[in-house]
C-alpha cells in the first residue's frame, strides 16, 4: 500500500514509439500505412495522368457494343451480333469447361498412375516413372503444341470420309470411316459426336441475355430429386438394419428410383440423337469437339496427372505399414482396410497439394493462347482487347475474373480440407 | 541290431538340387515381376504393345534423320533418295544450322564466350549455397566449373585478357574454397554484377558502382547499430544505399568510365533469346525473389495486422492469376502505372513481374519451412534475449531455409519451364519464339517436330538434373532430422 | 515490402528510362537508334535471318528512315511485336514507329490515337483453297472451315463477308502465319484467309503450289502502312515523306545504283530537290539536305525494295498489282516534292 503511490506514472515520451515494444508495432504499421497509401495514390495518379495524356477514358462501355467476330466453340448462344460482354461469357464458360474437365480427368489419371507406380510389376513401375519424369520436366507449352500437332497431323481430313458415285461404282471404300456404328467421326478438325435433341422441347427461359435450356434444367431436377429420394430410402434401410439386424433388399428399388423417372422424362420430351453427316466440306449436325479444345485438355490432363501421381504416391507411402497390419489384426478385409483405414488418412496428406494442382491447372488453361482455343483470354484478353484497344480495362477485368475463380476453388477446397482434416485437441 | 537293419544310410548330405526352371534366374524374375497374376500379365502385355507401337511408328523417322542439308526440301529429297519415296525422316540439319539461335538468340556470334563464361561462373556462385556443408562436393563442383571454362576458352575464340582474368578469378575462388569456405559467399554476392557486366557489356563501372551501394548499406548499418536498433540501422542503411543509387551512382560510374575506360562491347537486351533468355529471366527472378519471398513470408506470419493483410493480399493476388496475365501486364499495362513517358526494356519489365510471381511462391515455400520449425526454437531464441531480427537471422531463418531448399528448387524448375511463356509478349523464348523465327525462314518453313524435340530434350535434361538434386537434398535433410 | 519494390522499380525506371517526349526526332537522335516495331516473323515482310539480321519489305522502310534520320541504315533496333502488343508498344513509346502489316482503319486512326502516315502495301483479304476442293468462288464456301489469324481485322471482315452473303462457316483461329499454313496444308481447314500478299507468300512456299488456288474475291481493303503516334506531326511528316521519297524515286528513275551521281548530273528539278542538290527540303523537317539520298541509297527505291523482298523473282513472287506506280496503273502515287 505504501509503495503504491511511489510507482512512477507511466508518462508518454515520443521515443517510446520506437523503443517500447507496445507502441513500436503501431509506429511501424502507421509508417507502412502511409507508404502504402502513398504508393497506391501514386499508381492511381499515374493511371489518371497517363489516360489523360493518351486522351483515353476508363470505362467498360465497350462490353455492350457489338463484338463483330465469330467464336468457334460456343456453349451459350452467341453470334457475331452479340456484345463483347457476351463474348466474355462465352470465353469464361470455355475456360471453366476445360478447367473442370481437366481437374476431373487429371485426378482420375493421376490416381491410376500414382498407384501403378507402386505396382509390383517391374515394367509398369518403370514406365510410370518415365511418364512422370518426362511430363514433369518439360514445359507444359510444349505438350500443348505437341498434342495439337499430333491430333491434327495423324487424323484423316473430312474429305477422306466422302463416298462418291465413282467410288461406289469401282467398289472402293473411303479412306476413312466413322466409328461406333457411323455415329462418331474423328477428322483433323475435331471430333463429331451425336447431339442430344428433344422433339417436344420445353424451350428456353431466362432474363435478357442469360437464357438456360429448360430441358436440361428439368433433367437435372429429376435426377436430383431421385437421388435425394434414393438416399432417404438407403438411410432408412440402414436404420432398420441397425435396429433389427436384417437389411431390407434395396438394390432394385434404387435402380427403379434412379433410372425410371429420367427415362420417362426423356421419352416425354422426345429425346433422340442427331448424328453427324458429311456435307459439302465438313461434317454437320451433332456436336463438334474442336481439336484445339481436345489438345489443350489432353496436354493439361497429362501434365497435371504427372504431378498428381507423385502426390498420390507420396500420400499412400506416408501411411505407416503398421496401420495396415493393425487393420488386418482387427480382422478387416483388404478392401475395407483401404476404404476405412488407408484412404482417409492418405487423403489428408493428398488434399492440400491437390488443391494447388487444381489451381495450377485452372490458371494454366490460359495457355489456350498457344492453340487459339477461345477461352477467356482468347475472347476478352485477345480479340476484344485487340478490336477495341481497351487494354487496361480488359486486362484488369480478366485478372479479376481469374482471381475470383482461383479464390473460389481454394476456398471450396479449404472447406473440404477442414472437414477431413485431423481433429486436434 | 538297430544299426544293421537298414539297408543303406546316406552318410553325406545331398547336394542342393537346382531350383525348378520357373524359380530361377530370368524366368523367376519375369514371373515375379511381370506375370504374377492375370492382372499383371494384362498390364505387362499392354505396356509391351504400347512400347512396340510407339517404337515401330517412330523408329524409321529417327533412323532416317538427316544432319547435312541446307533446307527442309533438301532434307526430304535426301530421305526420299535413301529410304524410298514414302519414308519419313527427321531433319536435324535445321538444328545444325540454327542451334546457336536456340541457345543464344541473336546475341552477337563473336561474343558467345561471354554468356558461356557467365553460365559457368553461375555454378561457382551457387556452389556455397547448394553444398554448404560438403567440402568434397564443393571442390568437385568448382573444379568442374574450371574445366568447363577452360574448355570454353579453348574452343571459342576468346580475347586473351578476359580469358586470363577468368582463369585467375576461378583459381582464386578455388583456393578460397580450400582456405576459407565461408568467404565464398562473397563471390555469390558479387556474381550478379559480374554476370550483368558479362551479358550486357558496356562500361565495367556501371555494375561496379551499383554494387558499391551494398558496402554503403553495410557500413551505415554497422556504424549505426551500436546506437540505434536493428530496424533504424537497417532503414538508414537502405535509405543511404537508395540515395547512392539515385544520386551518386550514375555520375560516379560515368566519371570512372572517363578515367579508366574498361568495358565490353554493349549488347542490347533485345538480342537475347533462346535458352540464354530463359536462364537470364529464370535465374534473375529466382535470386531476387528470395529476399522478397523471405520478407513476404515473415510478413504473413507477423502479428501486425496491416503488414499481415498486405502480405497475404499480395501473395494471394499473384498466386491467383495466371502468369500469362502478369506477362501481359508487363507488356501492356505497366505503361499506365508508371509516370508518363517512362519506358524501359521489355525484358526488364518481364523480369520484374516474373520476380513478383516467383516471390509469392517462394514466400509460401518459406512459410512451410517456418511452420515446420518446432515452436521451441522461437521460444529458445526469445529466452536468450535475442530481438526479432537477430532471432530470425541466427536461429529461425538458417533452419527454415534449409528445410525449404527442395521447395525452392522445385519453384525454380517450375519458373524455368514457365519462362517459355514470354513468347506471348514477343520475346524470343527457345520453344515458341525461336521456333517461329526459324520457321519464318523459307528454307525451314514447315518443320514442326524437330525443334520441339530438340528444345524439349534440353529442358528435360536441365529440369531433370535439378529435380534429382532436390531429391538428393531431401534425402540428406531427412537424415539430418532423424 | 511492396514499397521497397515500387521504389526499386522507380529507381530502375529512372536509371533506364528513355523518356519519349513529344519530340520523337530529338529522342531518336539522342538515342542514336530508331526503334522500329515489326512482326516476329512474316516471310518476306519482316523476319530475322540466320545471323539475326532482320530482312524484308517492312524492314526496308525502317532502314530507309534510319538512314534518313541518323545517316546509317543499320542503326535500327527491331522490336518484335505480336498482334496484341503492337499498338500498346507504339502508344507507350516503346517503338518510334510500327511497320507491321497494320491495316489503316478509322478507329485505329482516331480512337486509338495513331497516325497512319502512308500506305506501303495495298492489300486485300482473300481466300486460298485446294484445287481439288472444286471451289471457284468464295461464295461457294457455305459450311466450310476457314483458318484465320486472330487479333487482326481479317476476323471482322470474314464475319461481315459471310453475313452479307448469307452463308455460314466455322472459324479456326490460329495464332500466326506458320501455324495457319500448317493447319491448312494438313487439311484442318478448307480455306485459309488472310491478306492476299500473305496468301501468295504461303502458296509460293508450298511444295505443291500448283494444287492450290487463290479465289478471285478480295473481300476487304487492307491498306498496310507505317504507323506513328498521334501528336508529333513532324515525326509523322518525316516517316511519310521518307516513304514517298522512295516511291518518287522509282517514278523518277532514281535507283540505288545511280543515286550518288544523278543528283548532279540530271537537270530534272524534282530529282535535284529530292536529292538535296537544289533547295533545302530536309531542313523543313529538321533533317539535313541529303536525307532522301541516304534513304534511297539504303535499299534502293520502292520498286527495288519490292523486287528484292517480295517481287516476282523471289520465292514469294508477288506481282506489283495495285502497288505498281500510278503511271503503270497502280496506286503508288507520291505527292509532288515541291
Amino acid at each position: 500500500m505504501a509503495y503504491a503511490g511511489g510507482v512512477p506514472k507511466p508518462g508518454f515520451r515520443p521515443s517510446m514509439l520506437i523503443y517500447d515494444t507496445r507502441y513500436r508495432s503501431l509506429t511501424i504499421q502507421l509508417i507502412v500505412l502511409v507508404l502504402f497509401a502513398f504508393g497506391v495514390s501514386w499508381l492511381i495518379n499515374n493511371v489518371i495522368v497517363n489516360l489523360a495524356a493518351k486522351d483515353r477514358t476508363f470505362d467498360y462501355g465497350f462490353l455492350w457494343n457489338r463484338a463483330g467476330y465469330d467464336i468457334n466453340q460456343t456453349l451459350i448462344p452467341y453470334t457475331n451480333d452479340s456484345t463483347h460482354g457476351r463474348a466474355l461469357f462465352v470465353g469464361l464458360v470455355n475456360t471453366l469447361v476445360v478447367a473442370a474437365l481437366g481437374c476431373f480427368l487429371a485426378t482420375v489419371l493421376g490416381v491410376i498412375i500414382g498407384v501403378l507406380r507402386l505396382s509390383q510389376n517391374w515394367l509398369i513401375g518403370r514406365l510410370m516413372t518415365v511418364y512422370v519424369e518426362v511430363f514433369r520436366n518439360i514445359p507444359l507449352l510444349l505438350w500443348i503444341l505437341l498434342s495439337f500437332v499430333i491430333l491434327t497431323e495423324t487424323t484423316p481430313s473430312p474429305r477422306d470420309f466422302r463416298v462418291t458415285d465413282e467410288m461406289i461404282a469401282a467398289g472402293q471404300a473411303p479412306a476413312a470411316r466413322m466409328f461406333l456404328n457411323d455415329s462418331v467421326a474423328i477428322t483433323n478438325r475435331g471430333m463429331n459426336v451425336p447431339a442430344p435433341l428433344f422433339r417436344r422441347s420445353l424451350g428456353m427461359a431466362g432474363i435478357g441475355e442469360f437464357q438456360i435450356s429448360l430441358n436440361f434444367l428439368a433433367i437435372f431436377a429429376v435426377i436430383g430429386a431421385s437421388a435425394i429420394v434414393n438416399r432417404r430410402m438407403v438411410r432408412r434401410a440402414r436404420a432398420i438394419q441397425e435396429e433389427t439386424g436384417v437389411r431390407p433388399v434395396t438394390w432394385w428399388k434404387s435402380l427403379l428410383l434412379l433410372f425410371v423417372p429420367v427415362i420417362a422424362l426423356l421419352l416425354a420430351l422426345g429425346f433422340h440423337l442427331e448424328y453427324p453427316r458429311m456435307t459439302r466440306f465438313n461434317f454437320s449436325g451433332g456436336i463438334e469437339v474442336l481439336h484445339s479444345f481436345t489438345a489443350l485438355l489432353v496436354a493439361l490432363v497429362l501434365y497435371t496427372a504427372a504431378f498428381i501421381a507423385e502426390i498420390v504416391r507420396a500420400g499412400i507411402m506416408a501411411i505407416p505399414r503398421g496401420q495396415t497390419e493393425a487393420a488386418f489384426a482387427l480382422g478387416l478385409r483388404p478392401g475395407r482396410t483401404m476404404n476405412l483405414i488407408i484412404l482417409p488418412q492418405a487423403l489428408r496428406v493428398i488434399i492440400p497439394p491437390l488443391i494447388s494442382q487444381y489451381l495450377n491447372l485452372t490458371k494454366n488453361t490460359s495457355l489456350a493462347i498457344a492453340v487459339s482455343y477461345m477461352d477467356l483470354r482468347g475472347t476478352l484478353g485477345g480479340v476484344t482487347l485487340n478490336q477495341t484497344g481497351k487494354e487496361l480495362e480488359s486486362m484488369l477485368l480478366m485478372m479479376l475474373i481469374y482471381l475470383t475463380i482461383s479464390l473460389m476453388i481454394s476456398s471450396v477446397m479449404n472447406i473440404y480440407n477442414a472437414a477431413v482434416g485431423l481433429k486436434e485437441r | 541290431m538297430a544299426e544293421s537293419n537298414h539297408a543303406f544310410v546316406r552318410t553325406a548330405i545331398l547336394p542342393p538340387q537346382a531350383p525348378p526352371l520357373t524359380e530361377k534366374g530370368a524366368i523367376r524374375w519375369l514371373r515375379e515381376n511381370l506375370f504374377s497374376g492375370w492382372f499383371n500379365t494384362i498390364l505387362t502385355l499392354a505396356a509391351l504393345w504400347a512400347i512396340y507401337s510407339l517404337v515401330s511408328a517412330s523408329l524409321p523417322w529417327w533412323l532416317n534423320g538427316v544432319w547435312n542439308a541446307g533446307s527442309l526440301g533438301e532434307c526430304r529429297a535426301i530421305v526420299a533418295e535413301r529410304a524410298g519415296p514414302d519414308a519419313t525422316g527427321a531433319c536435324w540439319a535445321m538444328v545444325r544450322d540454327r542451334w546457336h539461335q536456340f541457345m543464344f538468340g541473336f546475341y552477337p556470334q563473336d561474343q558467345y564466350w561471354r554468356p558461356t563464361i557467365a553460365f559457368g561462373l553461375l555454378f561457382a556462385a551457387i556452389t556455397p549455397v547448394l553444398f554448404s556443408g560438403q567440402k568434397r562436393l564443393r571442390t568437385f563442383m568448382l573444379i568442374g566449373v574450371v574445366a568447363f571454362l577452360v574448355a570454353t576458352l579453348w574452343l571459342a575464340t576468346v580475347p586473351m585478357l578476359p580469358a586470363g582474368l577468368t582463369i585467375i578469378l576461378m583459381l582464386a575462388v578455388l583456393a578460397l574454397a580450400q582456405v576459407r569456405p565461408a568467404a565464398l559467399m562473397w563471390f555469390t554476392v558479387i556474381y550478379p554484377a559480374l554476370a550483368f557486366f558479362l551479358l550486357w557489356g558496356g562500361s565495367f563501372w556501371v555494375p561496379a558502382a551499383a554494387m558499391a551501394g551494398l558496402p554503403v548499406l553495410l557500413l551505415a548499418y554497422r556504424l549505426l547499430l551500436p546506437w540505434t536498433g536493428v530496424g533504424i540501422a537497417a532503414g538508414a542503411g537502405i535509405g543511404l544505399a537508395l540515395l547512392w543509387w539515385a544520386v551518386l551512382d550514375a555520375p560516379v560510374a560515368a566519371g570512372l568510365a572517363r578515367l579508366a575506360p574498361i568495358g565490353l562491347e554493349p549488347v542490347a537486351s533485345d538480342r537475347f533469346g533462346g535458352f540464354l533468355l530463359a536462364l537470364t529471366i529464370g535465374v534473375t527472378a529466382i535470386s531476387f525473389s528470395l529476399p522478397m519471398g523471405i520478407l513476404l513470408a515473415l510478413g504473413r506470419q507477423s502479428d501486425m495486422l496491416l503488414i499481415k493483410t498486405l502480405s497475404v493480399g499480395f501473395i494471394e493476388f499473384i498466386r491467383g492469376v495466371p502468369l500469362i496475365t502478369l506477362l501481359f501486364t508487363a507488356s501492356l499495362l505497366l505503361q499506365y502505372f508508371l509516370p508518363p513517358n517512362t519506358n524501359f526494356d521489355l525484358i526488364l519489365r518481364v523480369i520484374i513481374l516474373v520476380t513478383f510471381f516467383a516471390a509469392a511462391y517462394i514466400a509460401e515455400v518459406i512459410r512451410g519451412g517456418l511452420a515446420a520449425l518446432p515452436r521451441g526454437q522461437y521460444e529458445a531464441a526469445n529466452a536468450l534475449g535475442l530481438d526479432y531480427w537477430s532471432a530470425q537471422r541466427l536461429i529461425i531463418m538458417p533452419q527454415a531455409l534449409k528445410i525449404a531448399i527442395p521447395g525452392i528448387v522445385s519453384t525454380f524448375i517450375g519458373l524455368f519451364k514457365d519462362t517459355t511463356l514470354v513468347a506471348f509478349v514477343g520475346l524470343l523464348d527457345p520453344l515458341k519464339g525461336i521456333t517461329q523465327i526459324v520457321r519464318a525462314d523459307i528454307a525451314w518453313k514447315g518443320i514442326y517436330w524437330e525443334p520441339y524435340i530438340f528444345v524439349g530434350a534440353i529442358f528435360f535434361v536441365i529440369c531433370f538434373g535439378m529435380s534429382r538434386y532436390s531429391m538428393y537434398l531431401e534425402q540428406k535433410l531427412k537424415r539430418d532430422h532423424r | 515490402m511492396k514499397k521497397s519494390l515500387f521504389f526499386g522499380t522507380l529507381a530502375a525506371a529512372s536509371a533506364l528510362a528513355g523518356f519519349a517526349s513529344a519530340d520523337t526526332l530529338a529522342d531518336i537522335k539522342a538515342r542514336g537508334e530508331l526503334l522500329c516495331g515489326t512482326n516476329t516473323g512474316l516471310t518476306g515482310f519482316a523476319a530475322p535471318d540466320a545471323n539475326g539480321v532482320y530482312q524484308g519489305f517492312d524492314v526496308a522502310v525502317c532502314k530507309a528512315i534510319a538512314a534518313a534520320v541518323l545517316g546509317d541504315a543499320t542503326k535500327v533496333r527491331y522490336v518484335p511485336t505480336t498482334g496484341e502488343t503492337r499498338f500498346t508498344a507504339l502508344a507507350s513509346g516503346e517503338v518510334d514507329l510500327l511497320v507491321r502489316n497494320s491495316t489503316w482503319t478509322f478507329t485505329r486512326d482516331t480512337d486509338l490515337k495513331f497516325d497512319f502516315v502512308a500506305v506501303n502495301y495495298y492489300d486485300g483479304q482473300g481466300f486460298m483453297v485446294k484445287k481439288d476442293l472444286g471451289v471457284s468462288s468464295a461464295k461457294e464456301l457455305d459450311g466450310a472451315t476457314v483458318c484465320i489469324q486472330t487479333g487482326t481485322t481479317t476476323e471482322l471482315n470474314l464475319a461481315d463477308f459471310f453475313k452479307a452473303n448469307n452463308i455460314s462457316y466455322t472459324p479456326v483461329n490460329v495464332a500466326d502465319d506458320s501455324e495457319a499454313q500448317r493447319q491448312y496444308v494438313a487439311g484442318a481447314c478448307d480455306a485459309y484467309t488472310t491478306d492476299a500478299s500473305g496468301l501468295a507468300a504461303t502458296r509460293a512456299t508450298l511444295p505443291d503450289a500448283e494444287n492450290h488456288i487463290i479465289l478471285p474475291e478480295i473481300i476487304s481493303k487492307e491498306p498496310l502502312g507505317p504507323v506513328v503516334r498521334h501528336g508529333d506531326n513532324n515525326w509523322g511528316d518525316i516517316v511519310r515523306w521518307t516513304f514517298y521519297a522512295l516511291v518518287a524515286a522509282e517514278e523518277l528513275g532514281i535507283t540505288s545504283a545511280n543515286v550518288n551521281e544523278i543528283g548532279t548530273s540530271t537537270v530534272n528539278p524534282e530529282i535535284r530537290r529530292i536529292l538535296g542538290t537544289e533547295g533545302d527540303m530536309g531542313a523543313m523537317m529538321g533533317l539535313d539536305a541529303e536525307w532522301a539520298k541516304r534513304a534511297i541509297a539504303a535499299n534502293g527505291n520502292y520498286g527495288e525494295i519490292f523486287a528484292a523482298n517480295i517481287g516476282e523473282s523471289t520465292p514469294i513472287g508477288l506481282a506489283r498489282g495495285l502497288n505498281a506506280q500510278w503511271t503503270q496503273g497502280g496506286l503508288m502515287y507520291a505527292p509532288p516534292f515541291r
